[in-house]
């Protein structure tokens, strides 16, 4: 039996799962009060309930500070788990939905939502309602993703090199439509588009959250369904079907679930990036490659990254606000370098 | 009992089994041999439902095609020829997949034992993809061997199959996967391995299976296989079978030479 080297170079002692996961909870707990607790205005959460807020005020907390909260702690550990399934299903811990092309195909999906969401035909526009650009994002990721599988994967093994190369293809495709249609726009939606491309959370509100999270709930509550099958599919298609994986339907539950939970979250806050690769890769230095565990640490990680990342892009050039798209890439390049760098060493790329 | 009849596939637009019949007892170890590209991997892969293709399979009286993956993997645990770990896993981690697969419920020890059955307890908790390429093999064995830990369950007996399990292995651990898939089937499992090593297969098979060019060559007990006429003629160079005390059989390669 011939053994394929797969060593990635960097190597740490295993943490314990249960003081990393609980860690992580009272981490997130922690950042969302703080989260709450910053703004403009100066008011703290704890005064809902200390003295008689003036309905202002109470607006502020409620339809201002806590949609805005639910929302990026949604959103982060949608990005984080779609990463983590991801590169569960390609084997590969560089796979990410933002990297190859399925953010890009999710945003052409929302984009033709908003752009060309008027001209649709009313029976359309009924049913989908509210939740049009979320529906056509998803359409949009799961077109992607698809596509991509399709290219990238022969015989239950995927080539690296021809998923990034396949990403960056599809991800100029849907570019390039993108900017068709942003050439069709008027001012009004080019105004929302650009707002939208940059990633930001800074248009949450409740209506936002009822059309998000029902989605990025389903597709979060999907994933530890998942995990026995990817671990499994870490020793190739199929090995997994021998260890009584059923590997078609895994691997269609999780292209389904990254599509929607990159669809969801591309509707609502714009392309944000790394999120999906530094928190998955980060976690399983910690607490081992186990999907079991590294699901739900990860979908805990990513709220808090997510929610640190957006009250520090409130606060960095207040009163302004810096989209949290440009944060996220500053934190989140180095890492993936840094990744590169260290997989150089074994010449795995 | 494992009955094929009539097996073929086709590879790349190209048929490379054709009409084959095959039949494997539980408590035997029955061994694949034959040239390279002679099929052997690609039966073993009809046999496991790897592969698609005209003929039927049994499994102790059940048709292959009617089991789910889910109830196939607590009968049968399959190592393939190679196989590639895509996350940096422990070795406990790998082995409690097998075990597993095999196992509605969690039992205690099975990993533990598993691991020391092929020698490599002390790298338990190492990362599988830092053991070199012949514990990793042995590694995957540990693994087949948790999911089907007992030999025989209640109402069937369990199978291993293994495509060239000793392939990476020294002569020491060579003998030692031989013994750990002979006690499986002293203990009521079935064996199907694919072999190189005609020596060891003729000390360990209960019976041989001889391929040539997609077909069965010959089959039986070794010593009705391991003739120098049959050997020749799949193989293509001159051999010669020698007898050794006390009625063994052992090749002497050097001896196609002197033919
Ligand atoms: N994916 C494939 N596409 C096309 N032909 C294939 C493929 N896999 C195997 N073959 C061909 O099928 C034939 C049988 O291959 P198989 O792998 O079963 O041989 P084998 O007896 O296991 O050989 P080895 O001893 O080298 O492992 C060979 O001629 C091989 O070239
Ligand atoms: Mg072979």
């Amino acid at each position: 039996m011939t053994a394929i080297p797969f060593t990635p170079a960097i190597r740490a002692p295993r943490l314990a799962v249960p003081a990393v996961t609980t860690g992580l909870a009272l981490l997130l707990a922690a950042m969302a009060c703080l989260s709450l607790s910053i703004g403009a205005s100066g008011l703290l959460p704890w005064e809902l309930f200390t003295r008689d807020l003036n309905p202002a005020e109470r607006a502020i907390l409620l339809d201002i500070r806590l949609p805005r909260l639910i929302l990026g702690m949604l959103v982060g550990a949608a990005l984080a788990v779609s990463g983590a399934l991801m590169q569960g299903l390609f084997r590969n811990p560089l796979a990410d939905p933002g990297l190859v092309g399925v953010g890009a195909g999710a945003g052409l999906g929302a984009v033709i939502a908003i752009v060309l969401g008027g001209v649709m035909p009313a029976a359309v526009q009924a049913v989908t309602g509210m939740y049009m650009v979320s529906l056509f994002a998803f359409f949009g990721g799961w077109a992607t993703t698809l596509i991509l599988y399709r290219v990238a994967s022969l015989r239950g093994h995927t080539s690296i090199a021809t998923m990034l190369l396949a990403g960056i293809v599809l991800g100029a495709l849907a570019g390039a439509a993108t900017g068709i249609l942003i050439y069709l726009a008027d001012d009004n939606q080019l105004r929302d588009l650009t707002f939208w491309g940059l990633g930001s959370l800074a248009g949450a509100n409740w209506v936002k959250v009822w059309a998000a999270a029902p989605v990025l709930i389903a597709g979060l509550a999907a994933a530890p369904f998942l995990a026995r099958g990817l671990n499994a599919m870490a020793l190739g298609e199929a090995v997994a079907r021998h260890l009584g994986v059923p590997v078609e339907a895994v691997k269609r539950g999780a292209i389904l679930a990254v599509a929607a939970m990159t669809g969801a979250s591309v509707a609502v806050s714009g392309g944000i990036g790394f999120v999906g690769i530094v928190v998955p890769h980060i976690l399983r230095l910690a607490i081992g490659p186990d999907h079991r565990t590294l699901l739900p640490a990860a979908a805990l990680f990513g709220a808090t990254l997510l929610i640190g990342a957006d009250t520090f892009s409130r606060v960095v050039v207040a009163p302004a606000e810096l989209p949290i798209g440009i944060i996220m890439a500053l934190i989140g390049a180095p890492v993936f370098l840094w990744i590169l760098l260290a997989r150089r060493a074994t010449m795995e790329i | 009992m494992l009955l094929a009849a009539d097996l073929g596939a086709s590879l790349g637009g190209r048929d490379v089994l054709h009409g084959v019949e095959f039949e494997a007892r539980p408590g035997h170890i029955t061994a694949i041999v034959g040239p390279n590209g002679s099929g052997k991997t690609t039966l073993l892969r009809r046999l496991t439902r790897d592969l698609p293709g005209p003929g039927s399979i049994s499994l102790d009286g059940v048709r292959l095609a009617d089991l789910s993956p889910r109830q196939l993997a607590l009968r049968r645990a399959v190592l393939p020829q190679a196989t590639a770990v895509g996350f940096p896993f422990t070795l406990r981690e790998i082995v409690r997949m097998g075990h597993e697969a095999g196992h509605a419920a969690h039992l205690p020890g099975i990993v533990e034992a598993a691991v020391e059955e092929v020698g490599l307890s002390a790298k338990i908790d190492g990362f599988f993809q830092d053991m070199s390429g012949g514990e990793q093999a042995r590694g995957h064995l540990a693994r087949v061997r948790a999911q089907v830990w007992q030999a025989r369950r209640a109402e069937y007996p369990c199978w291993l199959f293994v495509d060239e399990p000793v392939a990476s292995l020294d002569i020491g651990h060579q003998l030692q996967v031989m013994s750990v898939l002979r006690r499986f089937a002293d203990a009521g499992g079935g064996v199907v391995a694919v072999m190189h090593d005609l020596n060891l297969t003729a000390m360990h098979a209960d019976r041989m299976v001889l391929m040539a060019e997609g077909r069965i060559a010959a089959a039986g007990r070794p010593a009705e296989v391991m003739t120098d006429p049959l050997l020749s003629g799949a193989y293509r160079c001159q051999l010669c079978v020698n007898t050794a005390p006390p009625g063994g059989i052992w090749l002497l390669p050097q001896a196609a030479r002197l033919g």
